[in-house]
Parts: C-alpha cells; structure tokens; sequence
C-alpha cells in the first residue's frame, strides 16, 4: 500500500516523542535530576533524545580529556619543597609541539652561567595550542598535563591567551583530583608520588646510605681484618660527614626562600587577576 | 642488455610482472626506479600516454588511485609526476612515475585515459605549477586565479614563514614568546612584482569558471548590461550554501530547471596541509591528519600511521605493531565508520528534506560511541589516538567521568560492558528502527530511487572509492582488494548497490554498517583475549628514525579510499621530516563525477547528489 512506510516512520517518531519524555515524567520533571538518571541517561541504555542543559547541567569530562595543558608543582603545603616546578626544561614538549607553541626558556645559574633544571620562564600560546596532548605525552618527568578546564573564553586574543608560567602552573593534588587513576598508573611507573628526580636522588641516597651500612657492619671472617678496615672507615665517614646541622639550616632557609618566592608568585597572579 | 622476450600481458600478475612487461615492450622508455627504498618504474614523459594505454588496457590496471607531484628541488632538481594505479580486481599497486624538468615542467595528461586524473592534475599544476598538455580544463583548483606562485614548490614560502622544519630553534632554550604576526606584519614573504599595480589587482576566478568547458558562458556578454539574455542562467550555489556542507560552491548552468553544466569550485578551506606536513616531523602529522576529514579522524589516523610503518619497515630494526593494538585499530575504525555513516545519512536525509529529525536520531547514537573515544583517546573528534607501532594508551578500565570543581554529574561504566552494549544490543536496535524508520518512506523513494546514476564504468574511470563506488555495483573494498591490519582474518560481506543511484548509495551505507558491526562483534573476543598485551612496538619515541623510501599507505575510510604519500630522505638530509607528504582525499576526488551525474537533473537533485557523495570540506580542500 501506498503510503504504508511513511506511516511506520511516523510510528518510530512518535515512540521517540513518547520515550523522550517517559523519563521525565518518571522523575516528575525534576530539574535538578538525580544523579543515577542522568548515568542512566548517558549509558547505553537511554532512551529518546535528551539534552544537557549547558551550563546550568554539565556532562563530566573523562579522565583522559584533553584541552590545554598545565605544569604540575608541588602542592603549597609540600613538606620540602613547596610550590616547586616538576618542570626541568628539557625542552621535548616544545619539539614535539605539532603547532610549536610552547616556548620554554631554560634556567641558568647566575653565578656559573650553567643550565639548571628549572625553566626561567615557560609560555603555552593557547590560540595555537591544538590541544593533541604530545606535551603531556612525551615528557619524561610528568610535569605537563592536560587540563579539564575548557571554559576558557576571553574578550582579549592578543595578550590573555599566552599563558606564563604562573598561569600554568597548578598543584600536583589538582592533577590527582582530575585524573586520579592516570596519577597512579604514572607515580607506579615512576616508584613514588615525587618528582622523578627527587625519587632517583632518595633511591641514590638509599643506596648509598646501604653501602656506607654494609661497609662498616663487620665483614666476614674470611676477608683479611686490616683491609677491610682501612677501606670501610673513610667511605663510612664520607657518607655520615655531611654534618645534620649545617645543611638542615641551608634547607631551612632554601624552603623558606621558595615559600616566600611561591606566595610572591600567587600574590601577583591575584592581583592581576583583580 | 638483458634481453626482454614481450609476452602476453599479465593481467593478475605482480606488479614486478608488469613492469617487467612495460620494459620489455617499451625499450628505453621505462625503467627501474632504482633510489633505495622506492618502487615502480620511471616513465619517460614523450610515451606516458602509449605506457598509459598499455598500463590500463593491456595490463588491466583500470583504477587510478593517486596521481600526485614531487619537487626535488636540490635532490636531482627535477619534478615528478607519481601515479598509483590497481587493478579494480584487487592486488597490489602499480607505480609509475615521470619526471620532468623544474623550471619547464610539462607532462601530457592522463585525463583521457583515467578521468579521475582531472582533479589531480589539477591540483598538481595548481600546486606545483606542472603543465598538463592535453588537459581540458586545466587551470587552478584549490589557490584562486591570479594566485602568485605555486605553493608545494620547495622555495615557496608562506606568509609568516618561519624555519624549512620544526621543531624551531626560537622555542627552546631561550623562548622568549612572540606572535608569527607582531614580528611580521605583512611579512617580507609578501612581495609584488617590481612593476605592480596595485589598483589592478584582480581575481580572475569567476572568469575562470564562467568560461571553463562545463560551463561555458561568455564571460564578457555575461556582465555587459546592455546585453540581457534569458535563455540560459548561471546559478551560484554555495560557498555559504547549507546544503554544499562547509563552504563550498556549485557554478550550474540551467535550462530552465534542468542543469546543463556543472563546476564545481573549491578550496575555500584550503590550508596547505601537505605544506604544513613536509615542514612537521613524523609524529607532528599525526593530529594534523584528524584535521582532514574531522567525523573519521581514527580512520586517517590509520592510514597515516600505516604509511610511516611501511616507510620504517624499509629499515633493519622493524617490528610490526602488535597483535593488541592492530584489534584496537579495527575497533576504532570500525566504529569510526559507523558514526561516519550515521552522520552521512542523516545529512542526506537532511538535503533531501526530512529536516533534522532523522539526522538528531543518528546522532544520538554517535555521541555514545563519541563518548567511547573521547575516555579512550581524550577527545571526541580530533581523536590523534594511533602512534606508529601501536595506539596511544590501552581501553580504559572504566568509561568514567572524574569528579572535579567544574563537573558535578557523574558517569561511570565498565567499558567492555559498554562496547558490548553498544556492539550487540544498541546499534542493532537502533539500525533495525531506522531501517524501519526510513528505508520503506515513500517520500524517500521518490526522491533517490533513479536519481543521480553514476554507471559503474564510469565510477571506476572517475576513481570514485568508498560508498560511491561500491552503490555502482563495484565491490571495490581495500578492507578485501588489498588488505591490511587483521582485516584478512575477520569475516565480512562488501554491500554493493544495483543502479547506482541515490538510494544504492544510501541503502550501501545502511549495510555497511551492519557489516562494521559484525566485524566488531568478532573484534570483542579477541579484545577479551588479548587484555594486558602491549599496545605499543618498542619505547615511545617522539622523533622516530625513518629510512630512506617512499611509501603509500591506503585504508578503506568510511568515505572512500583514503591514501598517504610519503617520500623520505632518511638521515641522508639530516632532518627527520617527511620530504613529501601527500593526502589521497576520497572527499575531493570522489567530487570528479559530481558533474557528470548531475547533468540532467533538477536543482533540488544536486544538493541530495552532493549529499550521496558525502563530502567533508577539511579533506576535500585540504
């Protein structure tokens, strides 16, 4: 019959129409929908058309979402080393940088005029930015991260949307509440919550502090005694010499010096941000 | 001299046999292309016409994929034309190759022979500045008339031009940041000849097309005002046409409502991205290529990847992507065609008048496979998940949302529970009703059944690929006729149309789909098997070693075959670029017989025509 398949396409219609509201009515049009619905909504196994009411409703991110990357810094309350840069300016984010649009520049020490693993300045063009993740990706120290925040719109190209390293940098905990389980798979990898270096520098000194340990324990008989202790007593001083005292002060004064540094920094950014 | 005993042509021999043949037949006209790490023969351009003919008629390589041009400027310093033609019975490919002087570059044109070289030659004379004796419509494709230059030459240099290759020494290790535009306003890439005339500036395109073969109007009488004739009418259609969409133009010429003549013109989103690609690294590429056809950015993604890997299976140290990961490849392109299609035919649906509603059905289940890959890959469309020798990450334990300041509404899945709801209950379901939904409308009918025929000789001549090729009668798939990945051991049927009018093209859509999803309902258990292997070949390595040679990687895109080019000069020239690199766009060569089957039609049949095709503007105009 002649006109029987554009009545069975309005049939599919009209169930469409019925599903999209069933939900609605089974939740008695409650705009503020409980949580399970709207899953049930997002999953395989929803039914009708049903949009999200952006922005007043937001679709959460997966954890993998990229949009524009961040650097990680230790968190503001970080025993040691507060707010220091995880960064160390080697400078593959910017080679793989398909756009190049990270432009690093590396630290030097003023006295000696030598690199120092730490970037003097960092800037992510985020016009440019073409948010494909290889920054993130490729380095070898997990100190750049794509963001979740995609809101990010401005009446200002040419100056907002470079951003500096303050700009960038975000704590370490703000990337383990994005991405908690990709955090993990990568502190594993590393062998700890800490900075790949700092991880190296504990096992270095682990190490060492082993080997100052089995040097002085007593060897065993077998091993002529006047060797034996003519070799252990100048490594076992070497180890335990740093005097507690003297470099616990430095310390002191360096972490104090970063956490005023830091405040500094955070102090800035508010006010420019007001 | 080894002497060449000419035998009986081979028609499903090797390439090697054929080319065997070639040399014997025409002595001293072809050769070997003996550069290490490249194929095929070398033509002399004087005979390519007579090794064309042989090539397509004696030989049996009737299907053109790819014709495109290569300047070697400061290696040998002379340009070449690289053709790719199959047989459409299947097998492997058949590279021939001319070359030509740079400065005088002339080649005759194979437009005769293989009509799906038209829009190719034209690009490579747009681009490259290659004159084609004997084209008939031989003038700029992408680039406007009056365009100075011939941007994919070596020398030529973009505005705000700023090293031959990245990365860039000013980014690292002291990159003070500065905008391409404040140190360079205009920029001193901009030059005028030292005798322009600035008031005479003048795009000559609309002259151009006005006056090109399909069209064919007096250009002067056309926009002399004294002179008003009615008998014949050029129409405009696009570029900013909602039906052409993105931004492309139709030039019809119309008989009352009946078209005469069609032009179709384009480039109106041209960004070089072969330019963009020769100055990027390997891995660059990679999220360059989601960027082409942007609704099937895995599927370019694998042809890419597939590329370089035949380029770094040339080398020593080789290993081929796991088992793992080439599942993970099939899954994602399988999927990819899907939401490819489903998009495909709800815009159809759309040009031919049932507005929106069938489209919103569509995508309503695209966004859950979007979902799928924005928790695998991290984004929804611009995917940049495949890595050469595997995939980026492992399928995610969980498709979840993570809670965080901004996000209050939370999902959480299991994501093999979630692919095998989709895979097997889901899509069918949803297939099934839209099958019943559509397929029977008579309002549909009307308007497909008949419409637009492309006859399947002409298909092949016009080296049409994908559904289009297929809806003529062609069971032209590379998934069967060249096979790659695990494509070999999976078990699947090639949907082919009977007339190949508008409602093959889209009834092929409809079973291919199906198809997709049998071959992912066989991907799940190997899925399942294979949890914990590796993804990846090897460490990642963000600057990977590619060895001299040339390579073409070809997969079956959801919108037709889609081919990378790549050339590379290995560590001869010290840069890990590609020398070459070049897009077989199906989108853009498929439009080839846009005018031939609208001719005779009305104009509210062009818009459903250029909907069957299928078209994205990112990959037509590059």
């Amino acid at each position: 019959m002649y006109g029987l398949g554009i009545l069975k396409g309005l049939g599919v219609t009209i169930r469409h129409f019925i599903d999209t509201y069933k939900n609605d009515v089974f939740y008695g049009f409650n705009k503020g929908k409980p949580a399970e619905e709207f899953g049930v909504r997002q999953g395989t196994k929803s039914e009708g058309i049903y949009t999200v009411q952006y922005p007043d409703e937001k679709v959460a991110v997966p954890e993998r979402f990229r949009f524009t990357p961040f650097l990680v810094v230790n968190d503001a309350d970080h025993p040691d080393a507060p707010g220091e840069d995880w960064c160390t300016s080697c400078g593959i984010c910017s080679k793989v940088c398909p756009p190049q649009c990270i432009w690093i520049v590396r630290g030097t020490d003023p006295a000696t005029g030598r690199p120092v693993p730490q970037p003097e300045a960092f800037f992510i063009d985020i016009d440019i930015c073409m948010n494909c993740g290889f920054c993130a990706e490729f380095c070898p120290f997990d100190a750049i991260k794509m963001d979740h925040d995609y809101e990010m719109s401005n009446y200002d190209r040419t100056s907002v949307n470079i951003h500096d390293k303050e700009r960038l940098s975000k704590p370490f905990s703000y990337y383990r509440s994005i991405a908690p389980t990709t955090a993990e798979e990568e502190a594993d990898a590393r062998g700890g919550w800490e900075h790949t270096d700092v991880i190296k520098e504990k096992k270095k000194a682990e190490a060492a502090a082993a080997k100052a340990a089995a040097a002085a324990a007593p060897k065993p008989a077998a091993v002529p005694v006047a060797e034996a202790t003519a070799d252990a007593a100048p490594v076992a001083e070497a180890v335990t010499a740093p005097a507690p005292e003297a470099s616990a002060d430095d310390e002191e004064q360096k972490k104090a010096e970063r956490l005023a540094k830091r405040e500094a920094a955070l102090a800035r950014k508010k006010a420019k941000g007001e | 001299m080894v002497d060449y005993e000419v035998q009986a042509p081979p028609t499903t021999g090797s390439a090697q046999d054929a080319a065997a043949y070639l040399k014997a037949k025409f002595p001293g006209a072809v050769s070997d292309d003996t550069r290490p790490g490249f194929q095929g023969v070398i033509v002399e351009a004087g005979k390519l016409t007579e090794v064309a003919q042989a090539i397509r008629d004696e030989l049996g390589y009737n299907y053109l994929s790819s014709a495109t041009a290569v300047d070697y400027h400061g290696a040998g310093d002379h340009m070449e034309m690289v053709y790719h033609a199959y047989r459409i019975s299947g097998g492997g490919a058949l590279n021939f190759k001319v070359q030509t002087d740079r400065e005088k570059p002339v080649i005759p044109s194979l437009v005769s022979l293989y009509p799906g070289a038209d829009f190719q030659e034209r690009e490579a004379y747009d681009l490259y500045g290659i004159h084609f004796s004997g084209h008939p419509n031989l003038k700029r494709i992408l680039m406007w008339e009056g365009f100075e230059g011939h941007p994919m030459r070596k020398d030529w240099k973009e505005a705000y031009y700023e090293g031959e290759a990245k990365p860039f020494d000013s980014r690292w290790p002291s990159g003070w940041v500065h905008r391409a535009e404040e140190k360079n306003i205009y920029g001193s890439n901009v030059r005028y000849p030292a005798d322009f005339d600035l008031s005479k500036l003048a795009d000559r395109s609309d002259e151009a097309v006005y006056s090109s073969a399909s069209i064919g109007v007096d250009y002067q009488r056309m926009t002399d005002p004294d002179d008003i004739r009615t008998d014949q009418l050029v129409v405009n259609m696009g570029p900013h046409h909602p039906s052409t969409h993105g931004v492309f133009r139709m030039v019809l010429k119309l008989d009352g409502e009946t078209i005469t003549g069609l032009e179709p013109v384009m480039g109106y989103l041209h960004r070089n991205h072969e330019k963009i690609g020769e100055r990027n690294t390997y891995l660059h590429n990679i999220p360059f290529t989601d960027r082409l056809d942007y609704i099937s950015s895995m599927g370019n993604n694998f042809g890419y990847v597939m590329a370089v890997e035949q380029l770094m299976a040339l080398g020593a140290r080789y290993t081929a992507p796991t088992y793992r990961s080439e599942v993970i490849r099939v899954l994602m392109a399988e999927l990819t065609r899907i939401v490819n299609h489903l998009w495909s035919i709800g815009f159809f649906l759309n040009d031919i008048g049932a507005f929106f509603t069938p489209m919103l059905y569509a995508n309503a289940e695209r966004e859950k496979i979007l979902d799928f890959f924005e928790a695998t890959a991290g984004s929804r469309l611009m995917c940049n998940y495949m890595r050469f020798g595997g995939v980026f990450k492992d399928l995610p334990e969980r498709i979840r949302s993570t809670a965080n300041l901004m996000n209050d509404k939370i999902r959480d899945y299991n994501t093999m529970e979630f692919l095998s709801d989709m895979i097997n209950e889901r899509l069918p379901r949803f297939l099934e009703e839209y099958d019943r939904y559509l397929t029977g409308n008579e309002i549909l009918l009307e308007r497909t059944v008949g419409q637009g025929v492309l006859s399947a000789q002409d298909a092949i001549a016009m080296s049409c690929a994908g559904p289009l090729l297929r809806g003529s009668g062609v069971a032209y798939d590379v998934r069967r006729a060249d096979p790659y990945s695990i494509y070999p051991e999976l078990d699947f049927d090639i949907p082919v149309g009977k007339q190949g009018d508008l409602f093959d093209r889209y009834k092929v859509r409809m079973d291919e789909m199906h198809e997709s999803l049998r071959i992912l309902r066989q991907l799940l258990p190997r899925l399942e098997q294979t949890k914990g292997e590796d993804i990846m070949v090897g460490t990642k390595a963000y600057s990977p070693r590619i060895p001299q040679g040339e390579a073409y990687g070809r997969v079956e895109n959801p919108k037709g075959e889609l081919g990378f080019y790549v050339v590379s000069w290995g560590d001869a020239k010290g840069t890990q670029n590609p020398w070459r690199y070049h897009v077989r766009a199906p989108s853009f060569i498929n439009l080839t017989a846009l005018g031939p089957m609208s001719v005779g039609q009305k104009v509210a049949d062009v818009v459903a025509i250029l909907g069957s095709i299928d078209i994205v503007l990112g990959e037509t105009d590059r």
